[in-house]
C-alpha cells in the first residue's frame, strides 16, 4: 500500500561487509513523503539517517549492499532501475546537499563550471549552453556571481560553499531535495542564514525535502513531519508539533529530555548505555537494552511501525 | 566572592608572513580581554569559529604565551613565570579538550594516560598511583578494569570521561573545558554535562567553559562572556546575558538558536559572514553585520560600558 504520493520507502535493509563482520545498518526502514512536504529525519550517530539518504540516491557502493525493500518515487521503484535510468533521476528529480560543502565540491574545477555542469546534466544540454543559467542560479542563493564563478572550492567559506551546493541542487527544480546535515559544519548565524534561504527556495521550486539532522530544533522549525531513527529503524513518525509535545517512543522521549534548551532550565536526563554495535545488534527491539519500559516481548520481537493516531506512527510494543 | 583568576588586558597576536621578507600581518586572536573568574563559578565563553575563545583558554593556562597583559591566579601574578616555575601551578590548572578522539594518546593504556600527572607532580609510588586512578575512574563512571585498555576501545562519551579523569586526578582548582561535549551525541552529552556539574560540587572546582552552544551555556554557566573576532562584546552573569542582553551580537546569537516546539520563528539574522581576522573591520568589529550599525560604528571603537553592576557591553548604543 502506498503511503506517500512522492516517495515511499518500505522494508529497506542495507548491510555493509567489513572485516569485523556484517554491519546491519538499516533494519527495515519505513518512510514516506508527499509532494512539497518537508520531512525531518533525526537520530544520533550511526542510526542510519545518512545511509537511508544514500539509498534513495542509489549511492550505496561496495562494501555496502541494499538487500531488501523498495523505494518508490512516484510510479518507479528506484531499486529496480538500471544505472542509466537512475542517472537520469539523480540531479534532475532528486538532488542532494551534504554536510561538508567544501569537501563536496570538486577542488580542481571552478565554481562556475561545476554549477554549469549540474544544470547541463539535468537538462541534457552542453556545459557551454548551460553557462547563461549559472548567473541566475548563483544570484538565487545570494552570491555575487561575477566574483564567485571563478573561485575554487578552497577559496570559499563554509557558508558560501553551502550556497553553491544549494544553487546546484535547486537550479534544476527537483521534486525531492535530500539535505544531509546541511548546516552542521556552520556557525549558528550562518546556519540561520542558510536555513532561511533553503526555506525560501524550496517553496519557490515546490520541492519536497528530506532534512537529515541531529538538531531537533532545526527539524522542529523547518519540517512538517519528523521521523526519529535509532540503530537502523524508524521508531516514530509524527507531525513536528506532536512529536515534541506528545512523544510516545521511549527513545524519542529520552532524546527530547537530553537536549538543553535556552531559557527553559530543566534537568537533563540523558539515556543510559550506548548505541549498539550493529555488527551484533540486540535481538528484538534494538532499543531494549537502554529502554526504561522494557518487558519480555521486547527481547525477542522487533516491533513494527504502526499507526496509533492519525499521522502518528510508532514502533514500540507498548502501543501494540 | 573571591577571585580565582584575574585576566587583565590580555592579548595574543599571531604573526603571519606570506614569505620570509614580507611584512607580517597579525591575527588578533585575543585582543585586550579583561575579566575576573570567581572561585566556584562556571564562567562560559561563547562565540563562533575564529572568535578566539579557544586561544583565550589556552593563553590563560599559559599553554601559549600571551603577547601582553597580565594573568593573576589565586592572587599570584603568573604572567612571566618560566616553565619550571609554572609547574607548581599546572597541577591546579587543567584542561579538557574538545575532541576525545585526538586528545588521548592512542598507544598508551588508560592507566598511563590518567596516571602520568600523578607521577610527574606528586612522584607517587606505583601502588598509590593505582588506587588514585581507580578512585577517579569510578567517580567519572568508568570501572577498574578499564585501566588496562587503550583509548580506541572506548566510545566517544567514555573517552571524554577518561579526559575528564585525567584532568581531575591531580585535584585541580581550575579547569578549562574547551567544547567538552561538542563531539558527543545529545543523549551522551546530557550525562557528561551532569557529571561535570557533580564533580564541580564534589571538588569545589572553578570552570572556564568554552563552547559555541548557547543552550549548553544556559544549562551550565553562572557567568558568560560573548566573544567576536578576538574581543569580548558582552560579559555578565547568566541572567544578564540570557534575560537582559544588550549587545546586538548577543541578541543575534540568541535569536539564531533553533528551538524545539516553537514552530517557524521570524528572526533577524545578521547579514554577511564573519570577516577575515587578518583584516578586522574598523571601528566596532561587528559593524559589518550589525542591524543597528550607524556611521559612528565604522569610525570609532566602542568603549566597554558597564550597563548594570558587573554587566559590561561593547556597543555605542547599549546604554
Amino acid at each position: 500500500m502506498r503511503r506517500g504520493s512522492l516517495l515511499d520507502i518500505s522494508g529497506l535493509r542495507v548491510i555493509f561487509h567489513t572485516y569485523r563482520g556484517t554491519i546491519k545498518a538499516l533494519n527495515g526502514v519505513e518512510l514516506w513523503l508527499n509532494e512539497e512536504e518537508r520531512l525531518g529525519v533525526v537520530g544520533e550517530t550511526g542510526c542510519g539517517k545518512s545511509v537511508t539518504a544514500l539509498s534513495v540516491m542509489r549511492l550505496i557502493e561496495q562494501p555496502g549492499e541494499i538487500t531488501e525493500g523498495s523505494i518508490w518515487l512516484n510510479d518507479k521503484d528506484l531499486l529496480k532501475l538500471s544505472e542509466e535510468e537512475m542517472d537520469r533521476i539523480r540531479g534532475k528529480h532528486i538532488s542532494m546537499i551534504f554536510q561538508e560543502p567544501i569537501a563536496a565540491l570538486n577542488p580542481v574545477f571552478k565554481v562556475g563550471f561545476q554549477v554549469a555542469e549540474a544544470i547541463a546534466h539535468s537538462q541534457g544540454i552542453t556545459i557551454k549552453d548551460a553557462y547563461p543559467q549559472v548567473r541566475e542560479a548563483l544570484e538565487m542563493v545570494g552570491l555575487d556571481w561575477q566574483r564567485t564563478i571563478d573561485l575554487y572550492a578552497h577559496e570559499l567559506s563554509g557558508g558560501m560553499a553551502q550556497r553553491v551546493m544549494i544553487a546546484m541542487a535547486l537550479a534544476v527544480k527537483p521534486k525531492l531535495l535530500i539535505a544531509d546535515e546541511p548546516t552542521s559544519a556552520l556557525d549558528v548565524t550562518i546556519q540561520a542564514q542558510i536555513l532561511e534561504l533553503l526555506d525560501k527556495l524550496v517553496t519557490v521550486s515546490q520541492s519536497a525535502v528530506v532534512l537529515i539532522t541531529h538538531d531537533l530544533g532545526i527539524a522542529s522549525e523547518f519540517c512538517d513531519r519528523v521521523a526519529v531513527m535509532y540503530a537502523g529503524n524508524v521508531v516514530e513518525i509524527a507531525t513536528s508539533e506532536e512529536i515534541f509535545s506528545q512523544p510516545l517512543h521511549p527513545y524519542t522521549k529520552g532524546l527530547i529530555d537530553s537536549i538543553p534548551v535556552v531559557g527553559r532550565s530543566k534537568e537533563l536526563a540523558g539515556i543510559p548505555g550506548v548505541v549498539p554495535d550493529l555488527v551484533d545488534p540486540p535481538s528484538g527491539c534494538r532499543f531494549h537494552p537502554r529502554c526504561k519500559e522494557v518487558f519480555d516481548k521486547c527481547h525477542t520481537e522487533l516491533p513494527s511501525l504502526s499507526q496509533v493516531k492519525p499521522n502518528h506512527y510508532v514502533a514500540c510494543h507498548l502501543y501494540q | 566572592m573571591e577571585v580565582l583568576v584575574d585576566v587583565k588586558n590580555l592579548k595574543k597576536y599571531f604573526e603571519i608572513r606570506k614569505s620570509l621578507f614580507a611584512r607580517p600581518v597579525y591575527v588578533k586572536a585575543v585582543d585586550d580581554v579583561s575579566f575576573q573568574i570567581q572561585r566556584g563559578s562556571i564562567f562560559a565563553v561563547v562565540g563562533e569559529s575564529g572568535s578566539g575563545k579557544s586561544t583565550l583558554g589556552r593563553t590563560i593556562l599559559k599553554l601559549i604565551e600571551p603577547t601582553s597583559g597580565k594573568l593573576v591566579y589565586d592572587g599570584k601574578d603568573i604572567t612571566n613565570l618560566s616553565g619550571k616555575e609554572m609547574l607548581q601551578y599546572r597541577r591546579q590548572m587543567q584542561i579538557v579538550q574538545q575532541d576525545p578522539y585526538n586528545s588521548l594518546h592512542p598507544r598508551k593504556l588508560v592507566k598511563d594516560i590518567v596516571g602520568e600527572g600523578l607521577k610527574i607532580h606528586l612522584k607517587m609510588k606505583p601502588d598509590e598511583v593505582y588506587t588514585h586512578i581507580k578512585e577517579i575512574l569510578e567517580l567519572v563512571g568508568l570501572r577498574e578494569e578499564h585501566m588496562f585498555r587503550y583509548p580506541h576501545e572506548f566510545s566517544g562519551g567514555q573517552r571524554q570521561r577518561i579526559a575528564i579523569a585525567r584532568a581531575l586526578v591531580l585535584k585541580p582548582k581550575f579547569v578549562v573545558l574547551d567544547e567538552p561535549t561538542s563531539a558527543l551525541d545529545v543523549s551522551v552529552q546530557a550525562r557528561a554535562l551532569a557529571l561535570l556539574r557533580d564533580l564541580r560540587e564534589k571538588f569545589s572546582l572553578t570552570y572556564l567553559f568554552i563552547t559555541h552552544n548557547l543552550a549548553v551555556v544556559d544549562y551550565m554557566a553562572t557567568h558568560v562572556a560573548v566573544m567576536y573576532l578576538g574581543k569580548v562584546m558582552e560579559i555578565g552573569t547568566k541572567d544578564d546575558i540570557f534575560l537582559r542582553a544588550s549587545h546586538p551580537y548577543t541578541l543575534a546569537l540568541l535569536d539564531c538558536v533553533p528551538t524545539v516546539g516553537t514552530g517557524r520563528k521570524i528572526r533577524s539574522v545578521p547579514r554577511g559572514e564573519i570577516p577575515n581576522p587578518t583584516k578586522p573591520p574598523s571601528g566596532c568589529v561587528f559593524h559589518t553585520r550589525c542591524p543597528k550599525a550607524q556611521k559612528i560604528c565604522q569610525e570609532q571603537e566602542p568603549a566597554f560600558v558597564e550597563v548594570s553592576p558587573g554587566h559590561y557591553c561593547r556597543c555605542h548604543f547599549c546604554a
